[in-house]
């Protein structure tokens, strides 16, 4: 805001805009998608907390070692880095208006998505099958709750993005639909980092235990 | 029907859930649906359902959202009230064998809904709604950032309230104390819906409040009038950016630790749980890390309060503005770093409770520093004894006192002896009562003739304030001289019959706080039918020093029909000390977001799924859940949520002023 607020010529102090032009339509809304952000990291921060005090309580049952397969767990975070980076293609194509491009990005980034989820729900299968299930001990209930809720969060995303992509099908890439892919894009590279964290502290730290 | 079927169409609700073999709550149910006959009989009768939908419950606009926000606190404070009175009388009954007029499990319901409600459904709102009303007008604004999320989030709020009261004829409320400690909360000692209205009514509530954050930050951050730079801001909006910066930071963490508690007590993980490694002290860190926070969010904003009151009416600029500032932010941080003050007896060491001891200790620094601001301000001011001022200095003295009890609280061995007793109880409410509550009733006393344009009647707000001051301190001082001697919080029946004057004495004081709050409903009413007497045609009429001062009483659709420019702090004052004239012509198109019913929908579904979760109704979850995407997802196709009030409807409003304020004069 840099409007002059210094006396008028007459000598007499501005006290009001006479000529004033309102806000553009989403104004605040990367300032309050930012925030939103950073309250959805809190959620993860609590239950990472959590898991980082109760992940070692097995309850005599299986351990990390014993459970998790990281060669699928490669496969699964490939999986979602590189939906990152077509998203990042969509956006680089929406820039250029190249909105059949930016549509055909989205859906590959769809796919990732879902294929992510997919390895996900079988691992979670798996596990479940061999009776590591959330209640068997602190250890589980904290894992799945920590990475069932990532998987949650791109879950709606991937409801988000359908939703998206209808409507830029519908109305075009107009102002409303590139802020709203923004929003998106920044929701979808938060999740990307909170997976680097889950797999790092539950996946990679959990087997060295 | 069988009953499975039964089981699939109504889960875990029947005819048994209904409270019908206790005569104090089928009397209230009474009364209640009584009540709520005549008042939608009544709607109906005059023709308001039209006007109140059209204008109230699908308004965006700031002001009227804000103004419902207190409507819902004010009748919650009644409810939460009665049960205040009824743990009061209990306690002055139970003596010498016998046993109260309350069973265990009612009574042990109706500590844990009073601390609940007092908390979530009446100090919130009342906090959240002056914010909202004031904050736009505040910082010259014509509405906030995010209209219809404003509208979401108070319809949430609701939905919250509404599960909760439900509790009281449907089922029963959690029998656990208002912070719902496992292992006490979780499945196996409490199987029944209580716990469950609990954590779904907050959840719902929480939604509502966090979004609300979020908008309110947004606002003051990118809203601000030209001029208007961050240490210019007045400091009641200072105070609501700390508090809002407060809620995004905490309100996730209450989020996540329900979602805990309700994952094991609906799936049977082991968060919270005594065995399979569980940790029920990990709750009590967690809920205690939003929970503390969640205190400075309800004080911060009446902190604003009062340096507004005391700075208009002691006729002075407010002393100390830049300390003031940074005071208010220190308290948001050092909120953060004393959690576990809460639970010195959990049993973490020496070194660890010296911190939090310590920590807490330096929070009285800057709370003292306001507090000899608000005196420099007052000091060699013309300070008029209206009823905000009223209510400030008898927070000042209160809070002070409050203070000093949560001081000596925060010395852990101390605490040992203390902690749980009627000492703590009589410290809490010293500070919430002396700080929130007055505040509040400073605030309504304060913005209320820029609200609805006419002042609130002096006379009956005066009976108010003597009453709930003398109440407060017959009904809370005996408190502190029974937890000395060792009295614990949450008993029902007493043995030692010398404690019994003591909870006499206590339960006149609460008595004569109902009387202060039936005097405010009456200086309602009375203000409504003296409105043209007391009636405020200049839109200043505390001789005020801030923005919303500026324009007129109640404020237009728009706010303020040129957006202000600031050159002060006081920018009101600045404006009126250097001759300010009010324009009259070249009046433009104002834009302003339409009204939408998006969000009463939503939060009504959202409100059907916690019911359907509660009592274990799948379907009905189900079909709100997917009722709430569905709307939710279809409003994201309506591109157009704004409109234009026309340049004439602004002529004519302006004209109007323009017509009253000549009358004036």
């Amino acid at each position: 805001m840099t409007i002059a607020v210094n006396p008028t010529q007459s000598g007499e102090p501005l006290f009001y805009l006479a000529d004033e032009h309102p806000h553009p339509e989403g104004y605040s809304t990367s300032l309050g998608f930012w925030i939103y952000l950073m309250s959805d990291c809190l959620i993860f921060a609590i239950l990472f907390a959590t898991f980082g005090v109760l992940g070692s309580n097995y309850a005599a049952g299986p351990a990390p070692k014993d459970l998790f397969d990281l060669s699928l767990v490669a496969v699964n975070t490939s999986m979602l880095l590189l939906s990152s980076i077509t998203y990042g293609f969509a956006m680089l194509t929406m820039a250029q208006n190249r909105i059949g491009q930016t549509q055909m990005w989205l859906a590959i980034t769809g796919l990732f998505g879902l294929a992510f989820i997919g390895i996900e729900l079988t691992e979670f299968a798996h596990m479940i099958h061999e009776g590591a299930t959330p209640q068997r001990s602190a250890f589980l209930s904290a894992f799945f709750t920590l990475v069932g809720t990532h998987g949650l969060h791109v879950s709606c995303g991937l409801i988000w993005l359908v939703t998206l992509m209808v409507q830029v099908w519908k109305f075009g890439l107009i102002e409303a639909n590139r802020r709203r892919l923004m929003c998106l894009s920044m929701f979808w590279h938060f999740l990307d980092v909170v997976w680097i964290g889950v797999f790092t502290f539950v996946y990679l730290l959990g087997v060295l235990r | 029907m069988s009953p499975d079927l039964l089981k699939l169409i109504f889960g875990r609700l029947s005819i048994d859930s209904l409270p019908l073999h206790e005569p104090i709550l089928v009397g209230t149910f009474a009364m209640v649906a009584l009540g709520g006959i005549t008042l939608l009989a009544g709607l109906t009768y005059f023709r308001l359902w039209g006007y109140l939908w059209r204008e109230w419950f699908t308004s965006v606009d700031h002001k009227r959202i804000g103004i419902m926000y207190m409507i819902l606190g004010i009748v919650m404070l009644l409810r939460g009230f009665a049960d205040a009175l009824m743990m009061r009388a209990q306690q002055a009954l139970a003596f010498g064998g016998s046993e109260g007029f309350l069973p265990a499990h009612h009574y042990d319901q109706v500590f844990t809904a009073h601390g609940v409600i007092m908390i979530f459904f009446v100090a919130m709102p009342l906090v959240t709604g002056l914010m909202n009303f004031v904050v736009p007008l505040q910082i010259g604004a014509r509405d906030v950032s995010f209209p219809f999320l404003n509208n979401f989030s108070f319809w949430m709020t609701v939905g919250g309230a509404v599960l909760v009261m439900a509790s009281l004829f449907i089922g029963e409320f959690a029998r656990t104390g208002w912070l719902a400690y496992p292992p006490l909360s979780n499945i196996g000692y409490s199987p029944d819906v209580g716990v469950d209205y609990y954590i779904w009514g907050l959840q719902v509530a929480g939604v509502g409040t966090t979004l609300s954050g979020i908008n309110l930050i947004c606002t003051i951050v990118k809203l601000r009038c030209p001029g208007m730079t961050m240490m210019k801001m007045p400091v009641f909006t200072w105070t609501s950016l700390c508090t809002n910066v407060l809620i995004v930071a905490s309100f996730p963490v209450l989020t996540v630790v329900l979602a805990l508690l309700t994952l094991d007590r609906y799936v049977g993980t082991n968060f919270f749980t005594n065995d399979f490694g569980g940790s029920p002290m990990m709750y009590v860190n967690l809920i205690w890390i939003w929970g503390h926070p969640e205190v400075y969010i309800l004080v911060l904003p009446a902190f604003g309060i009062f340096s507004e009151v005391t700075s208009t009416f002691s006729g002075k600029r407010l002393f100390g503005y830049t300390s003031m500032v940074y005071a208010t932010v220190v308290i948001t941080i050092l909120s953060y770093l004393v959690w576990l003050h809460h639970f010195f007896t959990m049993g973490s060491g020496a070194s660890v409770n010296s911190f939090f001891g310590i920590t807490t200790m330096i929070i009285s620094i800057p709370t003292g520093a306001k507090m000899f601001n608000w005196l420099f301000t007052m000091y060699r001011g013309r300070i008029r004894f209206e009823l905000p001022m009223l209510w400030t200095i008898a927070f000042m003295l209160t809070f002070v006192l409050g203070g000093m009890t949560g001081v000596l609280l925060a010395v852990p061995p101390a605490d040992f002896v203390l902690h749980n007793s009627l000492f703590l109880i009589a410290h809490f409410h010293n500070v919430i009562i002396g700080g929130v509550v007055f505040g509040a009733f400073a605030g309504i006393n304060y913005w209320f003739p820029k609200a609805f344009g006419f002042k609130l009647d002096p006379f009956w707000g005066k009976l108010s304030f003597w009453f709930w001051v003398t109440g407060f301190y017959l009904a809370f001082m005996p408190l502190y001289v029974l937890g000395l001697m060792g009295v614990t919080r949450r008993l029902r029946v007493f043995d030692d019959p010398s404690l019994q004057i003591w909870f006499i004495i206590a339960g006149i004081g609460a008595f004569l706080v109902f009387l202060g709050i039936l005097s405010m409903l009456m200086q309602f009413a009375v203000s409504f039918l003296k409105r043209e007497q007391l009636k405020d045609v200049t839109g200043d009429p505390w001789d005020a020093r801030t923005l919303e001062w500026a324009t007129s009483s109640p404020p237009p659709a728009y706010n303020f029909a040129f957006t202000p420019v600031v050159h002060d702090n006081d920018a009101w004052w600045d404006m009126k000390r250097r001759g300010y004239r009010r324009p009259l012509t070249g009046f433009k198109p104002i834009h302003m977001p339409s009204n939408t019913g998006t969000g009463i929908i939503l939060a009504g579904f959202a409100t059907a799924m916690g019911f359907g979760l509660i009592w274990y109704i799948w379907w009905l979850a189900a079909a709100s859940f997917i009722a709430m995407l569905a709307v939710g997802i279809g409003h994201t196709f309506n591109y157009h949520r704004d409109f234009d009030i026309p340049a004439d409807d602004v002529v004519r409003a302006e004209d109007a002023r323009t017509q009253l304020l000549a009358g004036a004069k």
